[in-house]
C-alpha cells in the first residue's frame, strides 16, 4: 500500500507553468483522478468571474482561479481580501452574485447544498478546530470515515480489519498514533487541528480546503503541520489559506501561490516570484 | 528538488505499519466484569424478595411485606422510565420535560385492557363506572379491541411511539433545540393532561382508570400475580439496560453523543442528525410507555396526574441524581430519589417538594456527574493514592 503511495508523489510539474495561470494538467497527476468527478483536463476546481457582493461591497470581484488535480495551492492576501468568502462560495455557504464555480468538469457547485458538496468530495477545515471532545481520537476518525451514514447502517456498522488499518494509517499520518485512546478534548490545540485534518481525510475528499491551519499553533506545531501537508501533497488537491509567511514558504515550495487583493487575484506564481512582485509588496508584504 | 521517495534513507525512515492492538480500541464489551457482577447480584437480590414474601408467613424474620414488594415494583418502573430519559438526555443531549406523557400513555393503554377485563369479569354487559356516569352505551372508537390483551400491549408501544415519531419529526425537522425543545415537550404533556382530565374525552376524567380486579384471568390483588408482575418488571428492566447499553456502545451511540457534543460538526462529517434524533427519541418514548404499562397493574391506578409537568421534571431529577449518560446511574437515581420521597412523605409530607428542590440544587452544584460520577471519582482517587 505504501509503495503505491510513494509512486503517487508529485513531480514538480506545476512549477513550470507557474505564470500561465492555466491548469496544472501534468501526466503525473492523472493517477489521482477521483471517482465521480470528471477531471479530464487535470483541473479539480474552476472559479470563473465569481462576484459576491454584500450590500454593494464586493467581497469577491470577478475572481478567476483554478486548481489542478493533486496540487497544493496556497492563497495569501491581506485581511478582507476575500479568502474566506471564496471558501464559502466553494462549499455552498455563500452563493455568488455572478460567475461560475465548477468541481471538475461537470459538477456545478453554485447549485448545490452544503451537504451535497461535502458528499461530492470537498472537505473544509474551519479556522477553529472542532472535534468531538468526549470521543477518543480513534472514535473521531471512525465517525468521520467514509461510509453509509444512515441510521440503520450506522446501528449495525462494525469496523473491518481493513478499516481499522486505514484509521491506523491516518493516525500515523497526523502523528496521533500514541494518542489514539485519549479523549480528543485532552489534546493540545495543534493536535486538535491535526485530528480535524485527519477527520477530513477519512471522508476521502478530492479537494481539501484548509482555512488558516496553523493559526494559534506553536512554532514546533507549525513546523509539523507543514510536514503533514507536504505528505498530503499529490495525494489530495489542497487549498490552504494562511497568513503565516514562513509557513506558506515551507509548504508552497516551487508550487503556485495566489495573492488575493480586494476580491480578485492580484498575482500568481512561485513564492519567490510573488514576493518580489512590486504590487504584492505594496499591498501586502510591504506593510 | 528531486522526488525524495526513491531515496533509501527516506524509505527506511518510513515507520512500519503499527499493530492494530496498539491503537484500535479493544473489542467492545457490554459491561466490564465488575459492573456485570454488580448488576447480576443486585438483580438476584431483587428477584428473591417476592419469593420471601410468598414463602414465609407474616411475622417471620425473613418475611418481606407486600407493601415493600409493591414499592420496589413501582421503583423499577420508574427506573425503566429514567433509563429511557437517559438515552435522549444523557446521550443525545435532548432534554425532555415531557416523558411523563409517554409513561402515562403506556399506562392508559394497559389500563383500558384492565378496565375491560374487570368489567367482563363482573358481568357480560357491564361498562366501566365513568361510562355509566356519562350515560355512554358503547366504548368510543379508540377503545376498540382493547379487550384483547395482545392488542392492548401493541397499543402500549404504538401510542407513545407514534406520538413521539410525529412530534419528533416536525420538531427536529424545524431544528428546534435546547431549551425551546424542552419547553415544547413540557407544554405537550400539560396539554395532554388537560385533555385527559375532561370527562367527555373517554379516559375516565379526573379519576382515570382504577379499581382493577383481573389481569389475564388472574386476580390482580393475589400475592402470586403481584410477584409475577414484579419479576416481569425486573426482567424488563434488565433487558432494557442491556438493550440501551448495546445501543450506546454501537457506532450509532457514538453518533448520538456526537449530536450532543457537536451537532454542526456531525453534519459536516456527513450525518443527518434529524433521523438519528428521531430514532432515539422514539425508542425512548416506547421504552417509557412500557414502563407505564408495567406501573399501572402494580399501583392499581392511572390518572391524568401522571402527565403533570412536575412528574416529568421529577424524572429529570432522577437521571441527574444518578448520573446522566451512564444508564446505571438513572436506575440508581430513580431508586434513591423515590426512596427518599417515600420516607419524606411519611415523616414530613409538606416538605417533600423543598427537599426535592434541594436535592436538585445540591446535585447540580456538587455532583455534576451524579452518584455514578461520585463513585468513579472516588475510585480514581483511590487508584491515584495507591499509585503514589
Amino acid at each position: 500500500m505504501i509503495d503505491q503511495r510513494r509512486q503517487c508523489m508529485p513531480a514538480q510539474a506545476l512549477a513550470d507553468d507557474a505564470n500561465t495561470g492555466g491548469s496544472g494538467g501534468s501526466s503525473s497527476y492523472s493517477r489521482h483522478r477521483p471517482e465521480g468527478v470528471d477531471t479530464a483536463h487535470g483541473v479539480i476546481l474552476y472559479l470563473e468571474d465569481i462576484t459576491v457582493s454584500f450590500d454593494g461591497f464586493r467581497a469577491l470581484n470577478a475572481l478567476t482561479l483554478d486548481i489542478g488535480v493533486g496540487e497544493l495551492r496556497c492563497i495569501i492576501g491581506p485581511n478582507g481580501a476575500g479568502k474566506t468568502t471564496m471558501m464559502d462560495v466553494i462549499t455552498g455557504k455563500t452563493r455568488p452574485s455572478s460567475g461560475t464555480a465548477f468541481f471538475g468538469q461537470s459538477i456545478d457547485l453554485s447549485r448545490m447544498s452544503e451537504t451535497a458538496i461535502a458528499h461530492a468530495g470537498i472537505g473544509r477545515k474551519f479556522q477553529r478546530p472542532t472535534v468531538f471532545e468526549q470521543h477518543t481520537v480513534f472514535e473521531n476518525l471512525e465517525l468521520a470515515m467514509k461510509a453509509d451514514k444512515r441510521v440503520r447502517r450506522t446501528l449495525r456498522a462494525r469496523l473491518t480489519g481493513e478499516q481499522i488499518d486505514t484509521i491506523g494509517e491516518r493516525l500515523q499520518l497526523i502523528r496521533l498514533l500514541g494518542e489514539a485512546h485519549r479523549p480528543a478534548g485532552l489534546l493540545s490545540h495543534g493536535q486538535k487541528q491535526w485530528l480535524e485534518i485527519g477527520m477530513l481525510l477519512m471522508q476521502e475528499p478530492q479537494l481539501l480546503l484548509l482555512d488558516e491551519p496553523v493559526a494559534g499553533m506553536t512554532d514546533a506545531e507549525t513546523e509539523r503541520t507543514a510536514e503533514l501537508l507536504n505528505e498530503l501533497r499529490g495525494k489530495h488537491s489542497l487549498m490552504v489559506v494562511e497568513h503565516d509567511m514562513d509557513f506558506v514558504s515551507a509548504i508552497a515550495r516551487d508550487g503556485k501561490v495566489t495573492v488575493l487583493h480586494e476580491g480578485s487575484v492580484l498575482a500568481e506564481g512561485t513564492m519567490d516570484a510573488v514576493q518580489s512582485d512590486p504590487r504584492v509588496v505594496e499591498v501586502y508584504l510591504g506593510r | 528538488m528531486s522526488s525524495p521517495t526513491h531515496d533509501p534513507a527516506v524509505l527506511a525512515a518510513i515507520p512500519v505499519r503499527p499493530s492494530r492492538e496498539s491503537f484500535a480500541p479493544p473489542r467492545a464489551r457490554l459491561f466490564p466484569p465488575i459492573v456485570w457482577a454488580g448488576v447480576l447480584v443486585v438483580a438476584a437480590l431483587l428477584a428473591v424478595l417476592p419469593l420471601l414474601n410468598l414463602v414465609f408467613p407474616a411475622g417471620h424474620a425473613l418475611h418481606i411485606s407486600a407493601f415493600t414488594i409493591a414499592l420496589l415494583g413501582k421503583f423499577m418502573c420508574y427506573a425503566i422510565a429514567a433509563l429511557a430519559l437517559d438515552l435522549v438526555w444523557g446521550y443525545t443531549g435532548i432534554l425532555s420535560l415531557g416523558h411523563g406523557l409517554f409513561f402515562a400513555l403506556g399506562g392508559y393503554a394497559h389500563g383500558m385492557y384492565l378496565m375491560r377485563a374487570t368489567a367482563a369479569a363482573q358481568g357480560a354487559d357491564r361498562l366501566p363506572d365513568f361510562m355509566n356516569f356519562l350515560d355512554w352505551k358503547a366504548y368510543p372508537w379508540f377503545w376498540s379491541f382493547t379487550d384483547h390483551f395482545p392488542y392492548a400491549m401493541l397499543l402500549v408501544v404504538l401510542a407513545p411511539g407514534l406520538l413521539a415519531l410525529v412530534f419528533g419529526f416536525f420538531a427536529f425537522r424545524s431544528r428546534i433545540k435546547g431549551v425551546y425543545f424542552s419547553i415544547i415537550t413540557q407544554a405537550l404533556t400539560f396539554a395532554a393532561m388537560l385533555l385527559f382530565f375532561r370527562n367527555e374525552t373517554g379516559f375516565g376524567g379526573n379519576n382515570g382508570f382504577t379499581d382493577f380486579r383481573e389481569i389475564l384471568g388472574f386476580s390482580i390483588t393475589a400475592p402470586g400475580t403481584k410477584a409475577a408482575l414484579y419479576l416481569l418488571t425486573l426482567a424488563i428492566l434488565l433487558g432494557a439496560l442491556v438493550f440501551a447499553r448495546g445501543l450506546t456502545q454501537s457506532k450509532l451511540g457514538r453518533v448520538l453523543t456526537g449530536i450532543r457534543d457537536g451537532e454542526t460538526r456531525l453534519m459536516f462529517v456527513g450525518y443527518d442528525p434529524h433521523w438519528f434524533k428521531l430514532f432515539i427519541w422514539t425508542v425512548s418514548a416506547v421504552l417509557c410507555g412500557i414502563a407505564g404499562a408495567l406501573y399501572v397493574p402494580q399501583v392499581g391506578i392511572i390518572n391524568p396526574g401522571e402527565m403533570s409537568p412536575a412528574n416529568s421534571i421529577e424524572m429529570v431529577i432522577w437521571v441527574a441524581t444518578g448520573g446522566r449518560g451512564t444508564l446505571i446511574g438513572p436506575i440508581i437515581g430513580a431508586g434513591v430519589v423515590n426512596g427518599l420521597k417515600t420516607w419524606f412523605t411519611g415523616v414530613f409530607p409538606e416538605f417533600w417538594l423543598y427537599a426535592l428542590g434541594l436535592i436538585f440544587v445540591l446535585v447540580t452544584l456538587f455532583l455534576p456527574r451524579g452518584i455514578v460520577g461520585l463513585v468513579l471519582m472516588l475510585r480514581e482517587r483511590l487508584q491515584a493514592r495507591r499509585a503514589a
